[in-house]
């Protein structure tokens, strides 16, 4: 039946960050279906030229409130890089397990307070706490263990403390870590239990395939996070770190105050959804028998299945992380902070935030000051495929309702677990 | 009594300081028995143009959030600035440095001619509106925060401390940073956050603001002894205290 179908949505609600959604449709034709990014853009660029190496990571970890870790630690990454640091195996795992806390604290949020309400046909978890109030207390509990685990490892939740060049500030005690160890298997079950909620209501996740590619770090032997070489689901070509510029190929487009990218399409998709596509050999058994349990499959182009691979993640992130504490278990850490010299260089990372991979580029003086940034956000990165998405999905629904159509496509936006406030915050910059 | 009606809304930030309101978790679920939030963008989908708190994080960078805020300032009986980026414009300044056009030319190169792109020098809530109450830190301490909304629903004035860092590093018995050869700026910088930075053996960034009767030059000459250039003193202010290069603002 032709329809006609008139929607502005701005801002989109339950992101992070300022987005905006306009269908027009008249006669069944879609005039125009497009992913406006409104945001503020914040010029982070300006503010980390002239800083100095050791206050690269304070700045930059501002970026974003949610993914500060992450951010913090692609800082420092490039940072070592570019000043010739080499960190310790003690302090490289402990970052694991720092990242590991964000990721689970992000996914833990995103799936249970902004995703869930969708599922349950709520408009926000706040309702949800009267009429689902063991659930939503579930989903805190999780919350408030991620971000306790954050606590220990980075000083605090947001904007961590303790990621600094040459390792950590302040390490936990042999008895702390055993704690944790203790505190993260009691977590398992329950995130096995907000696993099996969102399982009961996933028949409410929209059907939708569209041939996509997709992008993530891969690291022989693991399901990689925080080291590997960015690959890609449409080639077995890899590339390293220090060449992301031509893996994003950023362009500025109409619509946007972000950069947009493309690598061998039009557009790709980075994620919870693509590091499974690219890495779910390596699974661990339980995340595994999660990904079963949900129908993932051996490779899955639904991108409203982001959260449920998000869910995935979870699993993954409390068994690998008994994996680290078992061998930290009961001995002194070692070589937890070297020295760091200014010293003139550049420097390049890759590390996957939660919603997804994450690039930074900086070039120092000889007196560690910077001249050059240069950063790639994921958010970024997965603005041009939401709008194939869109462009792709809209035609399909207009013999829905306007609600409806406008649900399915706020539910899309929110499956991608954007971070709009970030992606406008570091477009490409070179200080000349 | 019924309860107040709180809104929150958002500006030029990280919203990082709204996630330390969801961090409260539990406290938050109790908080909500205190206080009805009838609009928070980040976490509702439920809107509402009554309400008797409004929120604000985020600091102000464009004309068009002017108005907003100014919208916003006309509803509410009480505004409460939330962090740093609403309490002073915090590290977004640091664009201020530099002309605007040339930041433009910097980050989009020849494409940063579009008026979309356009911003004005950034500035902080109380820059541009009458502010009540502020909530410091970058982020926020959500205690602080959870404090400051029972206060204001309990009619009570809440106490901010304006005595410096240092005074609640010697409660917590922490190692001086300056001992340990960095620049801390706990002794200008406003307490309220428990020495958190100092605990977990970093240096104070100064970002919950000056404290009362902030002795910058005192500080320089001290930090002199300590073998410190002004140059490397002027950098760390750089990025909380003195973003925009004018002086150490006094939020």
């Amino acid at each position: 039946m032709p329809r006609t179908v008139h929607l502005d949505i701005h801002p989109v609600t339950r992101v992070e960050g300022h987005g905006q959604l306009v269908v027009r449709a008249s006669d069944g034709r879609v005039e125009r279906a497009e992913w406006l990014v409104p945001e503020a853009p914040r010029f982070f660029e300006a503010m980390v030229r002239a800083r100095r190496w050791d206050e690269i990571q304070p700045v930059v970890s501002r970026v974003c409130g949610i993914c500060s870790i992450s951010h913090s630690l692609a800082a420092v990454k490039a940072v070592e890089e570019a000043l010739g640091v080499a960190i310790s195996d003690d302090a490289r795992m402990l970052r694991v397990l720092t990242h590991y806390s964000e990721l689970l604290q992000s996914h833990v949020l995103h799936v249970g307070y902004l995703v869930a309400p969708d599922l349950m046909g709520a408009p926000s978890v706040v309702p949800l706490a009267q009429t689902n109030l063991d659930l939503v207390k579930k989903v805190v509990g999780l919350h408030r263990a991620a971000n306790e685990w954050s606590d220990l490892l980075a000083g605090r939740t947001t904007h961590p403390l303790t990621l600094v060049p040459g390792g950590f500030t302040r390490v936990p005690a042999p008895r702390e870590l055993e704690g944790l160890r203790r505190r993260l298997a009691g977590l398992v079950p329950m995130a096995t239990e907000l696993a099996e909620a969102v399982l009961a209501v996933a028949g409410a996740v929209p059907s939708f395939h569209r041939d996509t590619e997709y992008v993530a770090l891969r690291q022989a032997g693991e399901y990689a996070f925080t080291r590997g070489d960015i690959a890609s689901s449409d080639t077995d070509e890899s590339r390293p770190a220090g060449e992301f510029e031509s893996v994003a190929n950023e362009y500025v487009t109409p619509q946007s105050t972000a950069k947009w990218t493309r690598w061998h399409r039009d557009s790709y998709a980075v994620g919870a959804l693509a590091r499974y596509n690219l890495n779910r050999a390596e699974l661990l058994p339980l995340a595994s028998k999660w990904a079963g349990m949900f129908g993932l499959g051996g490779h899955c182009d639904n991108p409203y299945m982001n959260s449920v691979a998000q869910l995935v993640e979870c699993a993954q992130i409390l068994e690998d992380s008994q994996r680290i504490l078992d061998s930290l278990a009961g001995r002194d850490l070692k070589d937890t902070r070297v020295e760091v010299h200014p010293a003139a260089g550049e420097g390049a990372s890759a590390v996957e935030a939660p919603r997804g991979i994450l690039f930074h580029r900086y070039a120092f003086d000889e007196k560690g000051v910077c001249q050059s940034a240069n950063l790639c956000i994921p958010t970024n990165q997965n603005h041009g495929n939401l709008q194939k998405d869109i462009e792709s999905l809209v035609p399909g629904l207009l013999h829905l309702g306007q609600d409806e159509i406008r649900l399915r496509l706020e539910m899309l936006v929110r499956a991608y677990d954007p971070c709009i406030s970030c992606s406008t915050h570091f477009l490409k910059v070179r200080f000349i | 009594m019924p309860r107040p009606r709180v809104a929150i809304f958002d500006f030029a930030g990280c919203e990082g300081c709204q996630l330390q309101i969801v961090n409260l978790e539990e406290a938050l679920l109790d908080l909500l028995r205190v206080v009805d939030v009838v609009e928070w963008r980040e976490a509702m989908s439920e809107q509402s143009d009554v309400f008797d708190i409004a929120v604000v994080e985020g600091a102000i960078t464009r004309l068009e959030d002017e108005e907003r805020l100014k919208r916003i300032r006309q509803k509410a009986p009480v505004l409460v600035a939330l962090g740093s980026c609403a309490s002073s414009g915090g590290l977004n300044k640091l664009k201020n440095r530099m002309a605007m056009s040339e930041a433009r030319r910097l980050v989009y190169g020849r494409d940063g001619g579009v008026s979309r792109l356009d911003t004005a020098p950034v500035k902080a809530v109380s820059e541009v509106v009458k502010v009540d109450y502020l909530v410091r830190g970058c982020p926020i301490d959500r205690r602080e925060f959870s404090y400051v909304v029972r206060c204001l629903a309990l009619g009570r004035e809440p106490f901010i401390p304006g005595y410096p860092v240092c005074v609640e590093c010697r409660i917590r018995e922490n190692a001086c940073r300056w001992q340990e050869g960095e620049i801390c700026l706990g002794p200008l910088t406003r307490a309220g956050c428990g020495a958190a930075c100092p605990a977990q053996g970093a240096a104070c960034l100064g970002c919950r603001g000056t404290c009362d009767d902030a002795n910058l030059e005192g500080m320089a000459s001290v930090l002199a002894q300590y073998g410190k250039s002004r140059e490397e003193l002027e950098s760390r202010l750089a990025v909380f205290l003195d973003p925009d290069g004018k002086g150490v603002s006094h939020a």
